[in-house]
């Protein structure tokens, strides 16, 4: 289903009647669904059979918990990454090596809401070596490793909820957010059963510090800080003269926690929270923080043994910001803000408020002066709340309906998103003038610029990512595919060049140019490093071994056989871990094994590597098992049987390969 | 299975195979797992642009060297044997004894690291591939581990 973002129903509902008359204004909308796309749009996406697109588009799954990678600008799907979701595709969160991936304090979670994928980046500038990407649901951040495209880290978010507001980065990744959406009750299980109604007095937020080790990416907390209770939306790091600072922006700032629509929606203005990111850092270093409970897992994908390892941390590093006042304070935003962002010269900060009718643009100068004079209209729950007026660079006037989020070109413009009136809209930061806009269809959230929230955005495209896809495509019943749109930005008028469907929610997304990411690109793993405890280097070091009730089978595939293929003296009550090693050492070869009556998946096992599979036969007779992966001319052959005999056979346990000759 | 019986499963697969590579016993030619594609080229393709193949200067041959010879068995214990037996006998690829004696040594060492290359462009790497119908796998072995397995192809 659709998700109008962070709107309600009574927002919609007032949205309605506003956008019937942005309908009838002139140039806002067309009033068919058919765009005029002229003549040359087809030859400036059109991406010759066997070339290369110029950029990888990083594409949030939504509520498929996924990383969608597409082509641009032909908008071709490249590749689904598995991230939060288990994926029967690839075995991911099935075999045995890569469950631990979706271990979290609440167990064995395999589905999350991934919403803002953010790629590493170096000097302030996308480097193409990671992309990270949050859980909304059971807090969480992933590092995906773009020489691999896979999951290579997950780290749990303790004392969170709705994990939003992540996975922003710092100029060199020496950090990720992650800021709790919802409000909740921290501390031992007393201090959280508390009643609703006093969340006023027991309901506290945090904004987390997420290091990834740069050899590694291995995840860690470094520190957490304690808010006053409101919800966190989005945000963005500083750069240049910003570098250092923090922003997010907040709603609920009411604290309401009943019919929120409403309650939360009373204030004209909510509030972006500046954190000065190098204090909390300096901070924590000279141990001013305390250990907090805060149970959290922390998982890493170890590519020697092919396997997640993973390790529980009980408590986290908190931050009292009313022990440390200069760390954290509040500037009005209207109204109930989402997008928070900063400018390539990160002199000037965007907020969107969803419900106003203008665009504020905070100025870091006049930040850093308001706070040197003190200038502030009071405090919000012991933090100083600076004067809006104060560190107001100035509003854009006028520009639609319901701003969601903003990035930039090159050339000192500005794209925000608007929901409500479903266009994009461009304006020039330095002046705030709108200069251009033009139609969606339907309903944008986020959009995108490459490199649009880094200091050297690469431009030349803005991509929509659109909520509603009615009459886009070919009608396939209540559930439309999601959308994207690609608008050239190269001219002074934005130009719309392609549709393209995505899967899942394309929530938000990044981009960055291909070249920087294809000379990394890992083609096979190397056997001889294969470190897997159960890898088989060669058909010679196949067999076979009974553990008591377990059985394992070290079996190898390679075009077009496995070895052993015949194994009897398994009995009823047995657990088989079939550890599979692909002794291929090319590019694109993976072979498959999947068995009859599996309750997992099959997996897909790449050249090098060893993975396995666990399977609990639950009937006597002979199961065969076979290759899913189309992998030579030979590939129906390669297939194999196990016997499964009573559980007071005496059959004995034997694994082998026959060959013709040998009186088949 | 104990490690005594693999041992005999695996003696039994490989002294027992008989047939030959699309039974043509006078040219079975050998074809060792290879290397990774050309840079040029296109992956596992096979029609990428000419590759350039070693020729009979590139390799020479001496005494076997016996130390060589043993690396080359390492080797082909890990990658190749899935594929090809020691004695005479197909099992995916064609068996190894005596292959030196039918193939050149430029010949069997382009197979084993332009594997791809071959595959495009050598015809008798073709007929080899419409006998057997499984395109070698490319098993990355780098110029140095192929020599030694074509000294180790040399001891059988
Ligand atoms: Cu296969």
């Amino acid at each position: 289903m659709k998700r109008p973002l962070m709107l309600t129903t009574g927002t919609l509902t007032l949205a309605g009647l506003a956008f019937v008359l942005v309908n009838s204004l002139p140039g806002c909308r067309p009033t068919t669904t058919q765009t005029v796309v002229t003549g040359d749009a087809a030859a400036k996406v059109y991406v010759k059979p066997g070339t290369h697109d110029e950029f990888y588009n990083f594409v949030s799954g939504g509520f498929s918990g996924q990383l969608a990678v597409y082509g641009l600008p032909s908008g071709r799907l490249l590749r689904e990454v598995p991230v939060f979701s288990v994926d029967p595709e690839s075995g991911y969160g099935y075999s045995e090596e890569t469950k631990g991936m979706l271990m979290t304090s609440s167990g064995f979670i395999p589905w999350d809401d991934s919403h803002h994928p953010e790629l590493s980046q170096t000097d302030g500038v996308p480097d193409g070596k990671w992309c990270f990407i949050n859980g909304n649901n059971t807090p969480r951040i992933a590092l995906v490793d773009l020489g691999t495209f896979r999951t290579k880290s997950i780290i749990e978010i303790p004392n969170s909820a709705g994990n939003h507001s992540s996975p922003f980065t710092t100029g060199n990744s020496e950090y990720v957010v992650a800021g709790t959406r919802f409000s909740v009750p921290m501390g031992d299980d007393a201090a959280r059963d508390v009643s609703i109604s006093t969340y006023k007095e027991n309901f506290k937020g945090n904004v987390s510090f997420i290091h990834p080790d740069p050899g590694t990416g291995r995840m860690s907390i470094a520190f957490q800080i304690a808010t006053p209770g409101v919800n966190f939306d989005l945000s963005h790091a500083g750069k240049g003269p910003s570098e250092g600072w923090f922003f997010f922006s907040c709603y609920n700032t009411e604290q309401a926690y009943s019919l929120l629509e409403v309650n939360a929606s009373q204030r004209d203005k909510d509030f972006i929270m500046a954190v000065n990111w190098k204090l909390a850092e300096q901070l924590a270093k000279d141990g001013k923080g305390t250990r907090v409970p805060g149970k959290h897992y922390s998982n890493w994908w170890n590519e020697e043994t092919h396997s997640a390892e993973t390790t529980v941390h009980e408590d986290v590093l908190q931050l009292d910001p009313k022990d440390h006042p200069g760390l954290l304070y509040f500037m009005p935003c209207p109204k109930s803000p989402h997008g928070c962002d900063v400018d390539p010269t990160g002199k000037y900060i965007v907020g969107s408020g969803k419900l106003a009718a203008l665009i504020p643009v905070f100025s870091f100068e006049k930040i850093q002066k308001a706070i040197a004079a003190n200038d502030v209209e009071g405090d919000f729950a012991g933090i100083p709340v600076l004067k809006y007026e104060s560190v107001l660079h100035g509003e854009v006037k006028k520009p639609g309906l319901g701003p969601l989020h903003t990035e930039f070109d090159a050339n000192g413009n500005a794209y925000t998103s608007f929901f409500v009136s479903s266009e994009i809209v461009k304006w020039n930061v330095e002046k705030l003038e709108v200069v251009d806009r033009v139609p969606t269809y339907y309903s944008i959230g986020h959009l995108m610029v490459p490199g649009g929230d880094s200091k050297k955005p690469w431009g030349k495209y803005v991509v929509a990512y659109n909520k509603i896809t009615k009459d886009r495509y070919l009608p396939t019943g209540p559930e439309l595919t999601q959308s994207a749109q690609l608008y050239s930005i190269d001219g002074d008028k934005m130009e719309l060049l392609l549709d393209f469907p995505t899967t899942g929610e394309p929530h938000y997304a990044q981009a960055i140019p291909a070249d920087l990411v294809k000379p990394r690109e890992v083609k096979f793993f190397k056997i001889e490093e294969n470190k897997h405890p159960f890898v088989a280097k060669g058909e010679k070091e196949t067999k076979v071994e009974r553990r008591g009730k377990e059985v394992h089978v070290w079996m190898t595939t390679i075009r077009s056989h496995f070895a052993p293929d015949n194994i009897e003296g398994v009995k009823l009550g047995d657990e088989v871990y079939f550890h599979v090693t692909n002794l291929e050492q090319d590019w694109d070869v993976p072979h498959g094994f999947a068995i009859k009556g599996a309750a997992n998946a099959e997996l897909l096992v790449m050249p090098g590597e060893t993975q396995t599979l666990k399977w609990i036969p639950t009937r006597v007779g002979v199961w065969p098992m076979y290759c899913t992966d189309f992998c030579s001319a030979l590939h129906q052959e390669m297939q194999g049987y196990v016997r499964v005999s009573p559980a007071n056979s005496t059959v004995p346990l034997k694994g082998e390969t026959v060959s013709v000759d040998a009186g088949v | 299975m104990s490690t005594s019986t693999k041992k005999i499963a695996i003696a039994v697969m490989v002294l027992s195979l008989t047939a030959a590579c699309g039974g043509g016993n006078d040219a079975p030619s050998a074809g060792p797992p290879g290397a990774p594609t050309l840079e040029k080229e296109s992956a596992g393709g096979g029609a990428g642009s000419k590759a350039k193949l070693l020729t009979e200067a590139d390799v020479t041959l001496g005494d076997i060297d016996a130390g060589m010879a043993e690396q080359g068995k390492t080797t082909y214990d890990v990658k190749c044997q899935a594929c090809h037996s020691m004695g005479e006998n197909r099992v995916v690829g064609p068996g190894w004894k005596g292959i030196t004696t039918r193939r050149k040594p430029e010949w069997i060492m382009n197979m084993i690291v332009n594997t791809d290359a071959m595959l495009a462009e050598d015809p008798e790497a073709q007929r080899q591939l419409e006998e057997c119908l499984v395109r070698m796998p490319n098993q990355n072995l780098s110029m140095e581990e192929a020599r030694q397995v074509l000294e180790f192809m040399r001891t059988l």
